[in-house]
């Protein structure tokens, strides 16, 4: 796995979508919550500095797009990194321990699956509804699933490796090789699916903020910019138009990355 | 069969168990109680309420209480709605979701199966591609963005359809939370069918059939899609799943009342047996799926035997 296996066009992208909205809120004059109403509902123009236009209490679109960016980016880091540590450690532990315990534990996976997912991230809302970051830390702790599987697999076919058997033989205990020995060999896996968890986090984050049970305003989350543009829609297009363009945009390139990773990964051609 | 049947609904028992104690624990964790209300209630009234809803007992006598109610099919008063009870609200609410989803389903399939193997038979030219384009959009645009594009554009613009109600379920007020939410699915679907079609189409057998003569269409309708339709038949559960949690979004958008609506408004409220009771309802309309889709399996995979 090296640079090159990564989609040109895509990567690109991407850079420029985050370091956009890293960018944009510390250098535009605006910000996303002070309503301006001298300036209510402008059609896109660069001579006032409102590049993307303002929403109907005047905020600067970009600014907010760009701000709903950082929401969704947050959240789904936050989502997929908690979920990757709780599906690494139990992938590496059943697949290295094994017998009854490997079947006890991937047992628990099974039943897990069968949970209804997203019903399930909604009665977390419940819970965690005022703090969003918690809020997806929740959900990566329930969406380890298939990382814990695939993780699993390949520890099976690591731990046969000659290089288990020799830190073994040096009296290497069980968890010392799991941390020092089988973990860092699955890097490549986990960050291709890294990068394909994180897409699907941010869909669930637009999902949960369309229904109102996400970002909470004044705070605009890609997804809460989406159902107030589709609320006037009739009017104003463009509210609708831009947050969901930026929303595919993003999600797509994440894909074709993950993809492109895992392709690479896994030694197919892509 | 049976026996098969009746085994995966024994195995359904712990994990509905599992979500029924998940999510009574989760919920009870939450901060805030159903009937925290701006209004101050005399202390008495607020006591009384609880007492009604037998909130004043310790949480394991009451996690005990809702156990044997489920084990009996009660899913419990509803919090929010009163005098009424969950079943009530389910009873109401889901026959809206499944004649959504199971048209949403029927028309994903009756258009993405036709498109897959289209682009399949015309691989390589400028159909195939114009095809996957289209599938592309299909599948990269959520629902929550197809929905009110939709309604712009049909409703708002062109006033062929009405934006939204239930309408009891008059065919003019379906078209569109159906056509929203069977828009993915005909995508994926088309494509999963194209690769899985293409695919066999190349297999040796289907040469050796066009070489004893039969047509084109005999092969591919005969030969060649029973094998090529076993990618989708394993997708229906998963897209089960989908339509099932996707109409959540049709409902707000259209207004529907389905149960999405009730579930959404539950959280809202901290009606806990309400949410509750829907997300057990979600497991059971997903183990059913799932069943479903292993059964329609076996029937068109010889090989795969039913124990």
């Amino acid at each position: 796995m090296s640079w090159r296996d990564l989609p040109r066009g895509s990567t690109v992208l991407l850079a420029v979508i985050v370091l956009a909205a890293l960018l944009v809120p510390l250098l535009s004059p605006y910000d996303y919550y002070t309503p301006s109403w001298d300036e209510l509902d402008l059609g896109p123009a660069l001579a006032n500095g409102h590049v993307l236009g303002t929403d109907d209490l005047g905020r600067d679109l970009l600014v907010r797009l760009m701000w709903g960016c950082r929401i969704s980016l947050l959240v789904a880091l936050a989502a997929s990194v908690t979920s990757l540590v709780i599906g690494v450690t139990w992938g590496v532990a059943a697949g290295y321990l094994g017998g009854r315990t490997d079947s006890v534990m991937m047992r628990i996976v099974d039943v897990l699956y069968s949970v209804p997912f997203i019903p399930f991230v909604i009665v977390l809302t419940v819970l965690f509804g005022r703090n969003i970051v918690l809020l997806f830390v929740a959900i990566g702790a329930v969406s380890w699933l298939d990382i814990a599987r695939i993780v699993r697999g390949q520890t099976l076919s690591l731990k046969e490796r000659e290089f288990v058997d020799a830190a073994r033989i040096m009296g290497a205990t069980a968890p010392a090789i799991m941390r020092r020995h089988l973990v860092p060999n699955l890097f490549g896996i986990v960050l291709a699916y890294l990068t394909l968890t994180i897409p699907t986090v941010i869909l669930i984050e637009a999902f949960l903020s369309f229904l109102g049970l996400g970002a909470q305003a004044p705070l605009a989350s890609l997804g809460s910019l989406i159902a107030n543009g589709a609320a006037q829609m009739q009017s104003r297009p463009r509210l609708l138009i831009c947050p969901a363009v930026l929303l595919a945009l993003l999600v797509y390139c994440c894909n074709r990355i993950g993809d492109r990773l895992r392709d690479a990964v896994e030694g197919r051609a892509p | 069969m049976l026996a098969f049947v009746l085994r995966r609904l024994g195995t359904a028992i712990p994990t509905l168990f599992v979500i029924a104690t998940l999510s009574f624990v989760l919920l009870h964790a939450a901060p805030g109680g159903p009937f925290d209300s701006d209004k101050v209630l005399l202390p008495e009234i607020q006591a009384s309420i609880e007492a009604a809803y037998h909130l004043d007992e310790p949480v394991l006598q009451q996690y005990a209480r809702y156990l044997g109610q489920l084990a009996r099919g009660d899913l419990g008063p509803s919090f929010q709605y009163r005098n009424t009870s969950v079943n009530e609200l389910i009873a109401q609410g889901l026959p809206i979701d499944l004649a959504i989803g199971g048209l949403a389903l029927g028309v994903a399939l009756l258009v993405g199966l036709p498109l897959g193997a289209f682009a399949a038979l015309k691989r390589g030219s400028a159909w195939d591609r114009l095809a996957l384009g289209v599938s592309l959009l299909g599948i990269s645009v959520p629902v929550y963005v197809i929905a009110p594009v939709l309604v712009l554009v049909f409703a708002v613009t062109l006033q062929w359809l009405p934006a939204g109600d239930w309408g009891d379920g008059a065919p003019r007020h379906l078209v569109l939370p159906v056509l929203s939410l069977a828009a993915p699915y005909t995508a994926i679907i088309a494509r999963l069918f194209r690769a899985s079609l293409a695919e066999v189409l190349d297999a040796p057998y289907i040469r050796t059939a066009r070489a004893k003569g039969l047509s084109w269409s005999t092969v591919v309708l005969r030969h060649a899609s029973r094998p090529a339709l076993l990618p989708i038949v394993s997708y229906l559960g998963p897209a089960a799943v989908g339509v099932i949690t996707g109409s959540i979004v049709i409902e707000t958008v259209f207004s529907l009342p389905g149960i999405g609506r009730f579930f959404v408004a539950g959280a809202f409220n901290r009606d806990y047996t309400l949410v509750m009771g829907v997300t057990l309802l979600y497991g059971v309309l997903i183990v059913i799926a799932n069943l479903l889709a292993d059964l329609c399996y076996a029937l068109l995979d010889p090989r795969i035997r039913i124990r």
